[in-house]
């Protein structure tokens, strides 16, 4: 009776949400970030302590710091994993939103840290990437239109979601960050590919994007200087990539042992953006194969995983986050080995970085939650297909 | 696929006509549509992930390869910045037929600061001027307490001096090893040897490259890091270059020559055993070229191969040896030396009047320019350029020297019969003396030709026939007479029978015209004389003999006992047996076994 009067009582599926999340979460990915944030925690312990010597702060303050940005990171992906497709994307419109005026309003109050580009807000106990944040928020935002756009009578999230792409670019290059704005670009272009590009509009992004950079060469000082020390035949052994080349073949195969590396010491970025050359200085090739392995199984298993989804928006948004996070980690590694040109990217959850550290654990969480095992209508797929 | 119809009707009416709402068919139906539509896409991105992936996994797998090819291969600087590591020599040594050093290498150091890890700069800025006093210690203070990491302080320094620093004992002096050439024998053979510098350079090495001479030359080989340590063998004699720069210097100053060079080759294969050229330097100091004025002033300027001269009557012979191989003329043939000879508005003199004919040979000997232009009539211009450019007077020489391609021989625009005439006897063109070096050898050594060449010749070469053996003989003949009883009888050198001419040439002005007491004195000659084995060419620049009465200029009296003095030296060094009463010879012989 009481039912009837009232309603019944809400109910969950009947399974617990944490054995449910257990069953569904993709552990082996889940794993891989863990070890990898354990490594970047080990590199750390060697990277740091010159630069918090020079800063003078004591010799482990910045892996304390990263332990502490770290946990934090992990919490923030655990909540996200746990959480719904939808509430994950209300929660990342709304961070998108956050960010992206955050971002409106670097050129007013940002800072630069002496570093020749306003991408930071000092605030009491470090200081705030914006970009970093907005990415995740913006791949769920651009999935989320995309996806609309292909519905019966959908919004034209494509042009919406271009439009969304070039303001954002336009912000990161007044900043300027090429780096980020190229992740943005390159995001929105894989979930548009995903999303159904025609061929001819591939190609044509294709243009615009080199004709882009030309035109970044071109415009900017900071930009072309790096590209020509990246083209230049002869490396020179006082730059930051001569640095890096030559800590990668003093390690070898087993490297020098641990603490025994000599790169740290020489490189501003040692701890940030060059951190795989003092993994290769001092564990050798063997840790930054391991290091390649984790990334390629977080991205390879979480598409294989996205094959199979149903839902167009969480295939979407959760391609663009796992792509955008494997680019990343390329682009960082392909530096160091001179593939790319010198360019400010950290490498995911290795790399030392407040807010690179909790924003990748955000879009890790993210992605993890979009690769939650979850119906797919298998028995039906298996029935209408054989029935062609 | 079949298309679902956005609203079936059939479908519909029939549930009108039955009285159900037909809405729900109709949602039923748009979510089935729906997902339909979901189904395509999915599929569509199936495809385009499965592109991704593969895309992902190449680039991994390609920065994985970097990252491994990198660690694979050497770092670019030695694990131990330490002086210690050893350092292969980069660059041949340098030896002469024999085997004796010419050019060698030594390790050396540089030296360098970084300030950061200086403990008292101040102090070894002053240590340091005092070590090197051609450094400044206010300077070096500045620096080192600047915000410089690193400051070259010096290229190369001894051993002695790199002790001095050590033992400032400043961890902020570091050394640096390089390889530095080193000639042991100061100005011997200065000119061919030419020099060396630092190409490229790196805190830990840098690399050697020659900067002139056959160095230079032969940059490739001597660089060569597959020739190991087989050194370079050059034709040169240490002994015998040694004695011709030391007599030809002693001549130069009597003569009070401003300059002088000459050249002894084997006469067969062409094979320069000494070439030298005063005022020479010395190659492990090597000068700096001149900015201004004439290069031909600098001692760098090899007066042998790149000085180019009006070389006078020594090219007398050219003509008589064409003449008598073409059969215009016989050695006993009178050619008319009345003079003076008048050609359009050119006149030609003698020096003495030879009356009014002359046999060829004695056309030679007593040096007439009438006479050899007599000759050169007969010949006409086209086949004396034909014959000249045989004996390779016409482009540069091809001897192993970064300097010999620049040496073109200056020629007259156009070739007439006047400037065949003038040419026969020396004037009008210009070469080197190492082209007159090896016209004769060409000429004498039996008519086949020579190239000139610096490198030791392995196997014996003969090169096409120029004239003929008889020709080659008779101008040895003539030459000998020349030494004999004509212009060169201070050449004679007993028991060595030396062969040839003189030739002094006035020294045309530089705005044109020539002076009338400036002269290139030459004497070119072959030993011996029945068997050429060696020819010599001596040039004097401006000498001129004052012992006399009054200043004496000609080549007789300049280049020509010079050259006698560098048989008289050389020959024996040579091992050439001095030709003696024939009753002796068993005795020489067996004396030198």
């Amino acid at each position: 009776m009481t039912e009837m009067v009232y309603g019944s009582v809400p109910r969950g599926g009947g399974e617990p949400i944490l054995p449910r999340w257990w069953r569904t979460v993709d552990k082996w990915s889940m794993s891989c970030v863990l070890v990898l944030f354990g490594i970047g925690l080990l590199l750390g312990l060697a990277a740091s302590p010159p630069l918090a010597e020079r800063n003078g702060f004591s010799a482990f303050y910045y892996v304390e710091r990263q332990v502490f940005f770290g946990g934090a990171a992990l919490i923030a992906m655990f909540a996200m994993t746990l959480m719904s497709p939808r509430t994950v994307r209300r929660l990342a419109v709304i961070g998108f939103a956050i960010s992206f005026l955050a971002m409106m309003l670097l050129p007013f109050i940002g800072t630069d840290f002496g570093k020749g580009a306003v991408r930071w807000f000092s605030v009491g106990f470090g200081s705030i990437q914006p970009s970093e944040f907005l990415k995740p928020g913006f791949i769920v935002l651009v999935g989320w239109m995309i996806a609309a756009s292909n519905e019966v009578a959908g919004p034209p999230g494509k042009s919406y979601s271009f439009a969304l792409a070039l303001a954002v670019v336009l912000l990161l290059a007044l900043q300027p960050d090429f780096g980020q704005a190229s992740l943005i670009l390159f995001a929105w272009g894989v979930m548009y590919f995903v999303g159904g590009a025609p061929f001819y509009i591939l190609a044509g992004i294709a243009g615009l994007v080199s004709a882009g950079a030309m035109f970044a060469y071109r415009g900017s000082e900071h930009f072309a200087r790096r590209i020509d020390g990246f083209l230049s035949a002869e490396v020179d052994p006082n730059t930051q990539l001569g640095y890096a080349a030559n800590a990668i073949r003093e390690g070898g195969f087993f490297g020098v042992g641990v603490g025994e590396g000599t790169v740290k010491w020489s490189l501003p970025d040692a701890h940030t953006d060059f951190i795989i050359a003092v993994a290769a200085e001092e564990y050798g090739l063997i840790l930054v194969l391991a290091i390649i392995f984790l990334y390629a199984t977080i991205v390879l298993r979480s598409l294989f995983r996205l094959m199979r989804e149903r839902d167009p928006f969480i295939r979407l948004a959760g391609t663009g986050l796992a792509c955008t996070f494997a680019m990343q980690a390329m682009i960082n590694m392909s530096v160091a080995v001179r593939l790319l040109p010198a360019k400010g990217m950290t490498l995911p959850f290795v790399s030392y970085g407040g807010s690179s550290l909790v924003a990748g654990g955000i879009m890790l969480g993210m992605l993890l939650s979009f690769t939650r095992a979850r119906p797919q209508g298998e028995i039906r797929d298996y029935l209408v297909r054989s029935g062609r | 696929m079949t298309r679902t119809p956005l609203r079936p009707l059939a479908r519909i009416l029939a549930a009108r006509r039955a009285g159900e709402n037909p809405d729900a068919i109709e949602r039923a139906n748009l979510a089935a549509r729906h997902e339909a539509d979901r189904d395509e896409q999915r599929q569509r991105a199936e495809g385009r992930l499965l592109v991704l992936g593969i895309v992902f996994l190449c680039a991994f797998f390609m920065v994985g390869m970097k990252m491994s090819v990198l660690a694979a291969s050497d770092p670019a600087e030695p694990r131990a910045l330490a002086s210690g590591a050893q350092i292969v020599a980069a660059r041949a040594d340098i030896t002469d037929r024999n085997g004796r050093i010419l050019a060698t290498n030594l390790t050396t150091h540089s030296l360098y600061a970084q300030p950061p890890q200086m403990i008292d700069p101040e102090r070894s800025a002053h240590e340091l001027a005092a070590i090197f006093p051609d450094l400044d210690a206010d300077k070096l203070v500045k620096l080192f307490t600047g915000k410089r990491k690193f400051i070259w302080i010096k290229r190369r320094i001894s051993p002695e001096q790199q002790q001095a620093v050590f033992d400032i004992g400043d961890p902020g002096l570091l050394f640096g090893p390089r390889e530095m050439r080193l000639y042991p024998n100061g100005h011997l053979a200065a000119h061919i040897l030419g020099g060396a510098g630092f190409g490229r350079e790196g805190v830990t090495s840098a690399e050697l490259i020659g900067v002139a001479g056959i160095e230079r030359a032969m940059d490739e080989t001597l660089s060569d890091p597959g020739r190991g340590d087989v050194p370079l063998r050059l034709s040169l004699d240490l002994t015998v270059q040694a004695a011709v720069e030391r007599v030809l210097a002693g001549g130069m100053r009597l003569m009070n020559a401003k300059g002088a060079a000459a050249i002894l080759m084997d006469a067969q294969n062409g094979e320069i055993l000494a070439m030298a050229s005063l005022p020479d330097f010395d190659p492990n100091d090597r000068p700096r070229p001149l900015v201004k004025g004439d290069p031909a002033e600098s001692p760098l300027f090899n007066r042998a191969v790149q000085g180019v001269y009006e070389l006078g009557s020594t090219f007398k012979v050219f003509a008589a040896a064409q003449a008598i191989e073409e059969r215009l003329v016989s050695r006993s043939t009178w050619i008319d030396t009345k003079g003076p000879l008048t050609w359009g508005r050119h006149r030609i003199h003698d020096l003495y009047d030879h009356g009014p004919a002359l046999t060829v040979e004695d056309v030679i000997v007593e040096s007439s320019n009438i006479g050899t232009a007599r000759i050169a009539m007969m010949i006409g211009p086209e086949r004396q350029q034909d014959f000249l450019g045989r004996l390779g007077l016409f482009s540069p020489t091809q001897v192993e020297l970064i300097e010999a391609p620049g040496a073109k021989p200056l020629l007259p625009k156009t070739w007439s019969e006047i400037h065949a005439m003038t040419i026969s006897y020396g004037h009008g063109m210009s070469a080197s003396p190492l082209h007159l070096a090896t016209a004769y050898a060409s000429l004498l050594n039996g008519g086949h030709e020579v190239k000139p060449t610096l490198l030791i010749q392995e196997a014996p070469v003969r090169g096409r026939q120029v004239v003929s053996e008889n020709t080659s003989q008779q101008m040895r003949e003539f030459l000998r007479q020349v030494v004999q009883r004509g212009t060169a009888t201070l050449a004679e050198v007993p028991g060595y029978r030396v062969a040839g001419k003189t030739g002094t040439a006035d020294k045309p002005k530089p705005q044109g015209g020539y002076y009338e007491d400036k002269v290139i004195a030459t004497f070119a000659g072959v030993f011996p004389a029945d068997d050429p084995r060696y020819v010599l060419v001596v040039t004097l620049d401006e000498p001129v003999e004052t012992s006399g009465s009054e200043p004496r200029r000609t080549a007789g009296w300049t280049a020509v006992p010079v050259a006698a003095e560098v048989i008289r030296r050389a020959a024996p060094l040579l091992g050439l047996a001095p030709g003696v009463e024939p009753s002796a010879v068993e005795g020489v012989t067996l004396a030198r076994n």
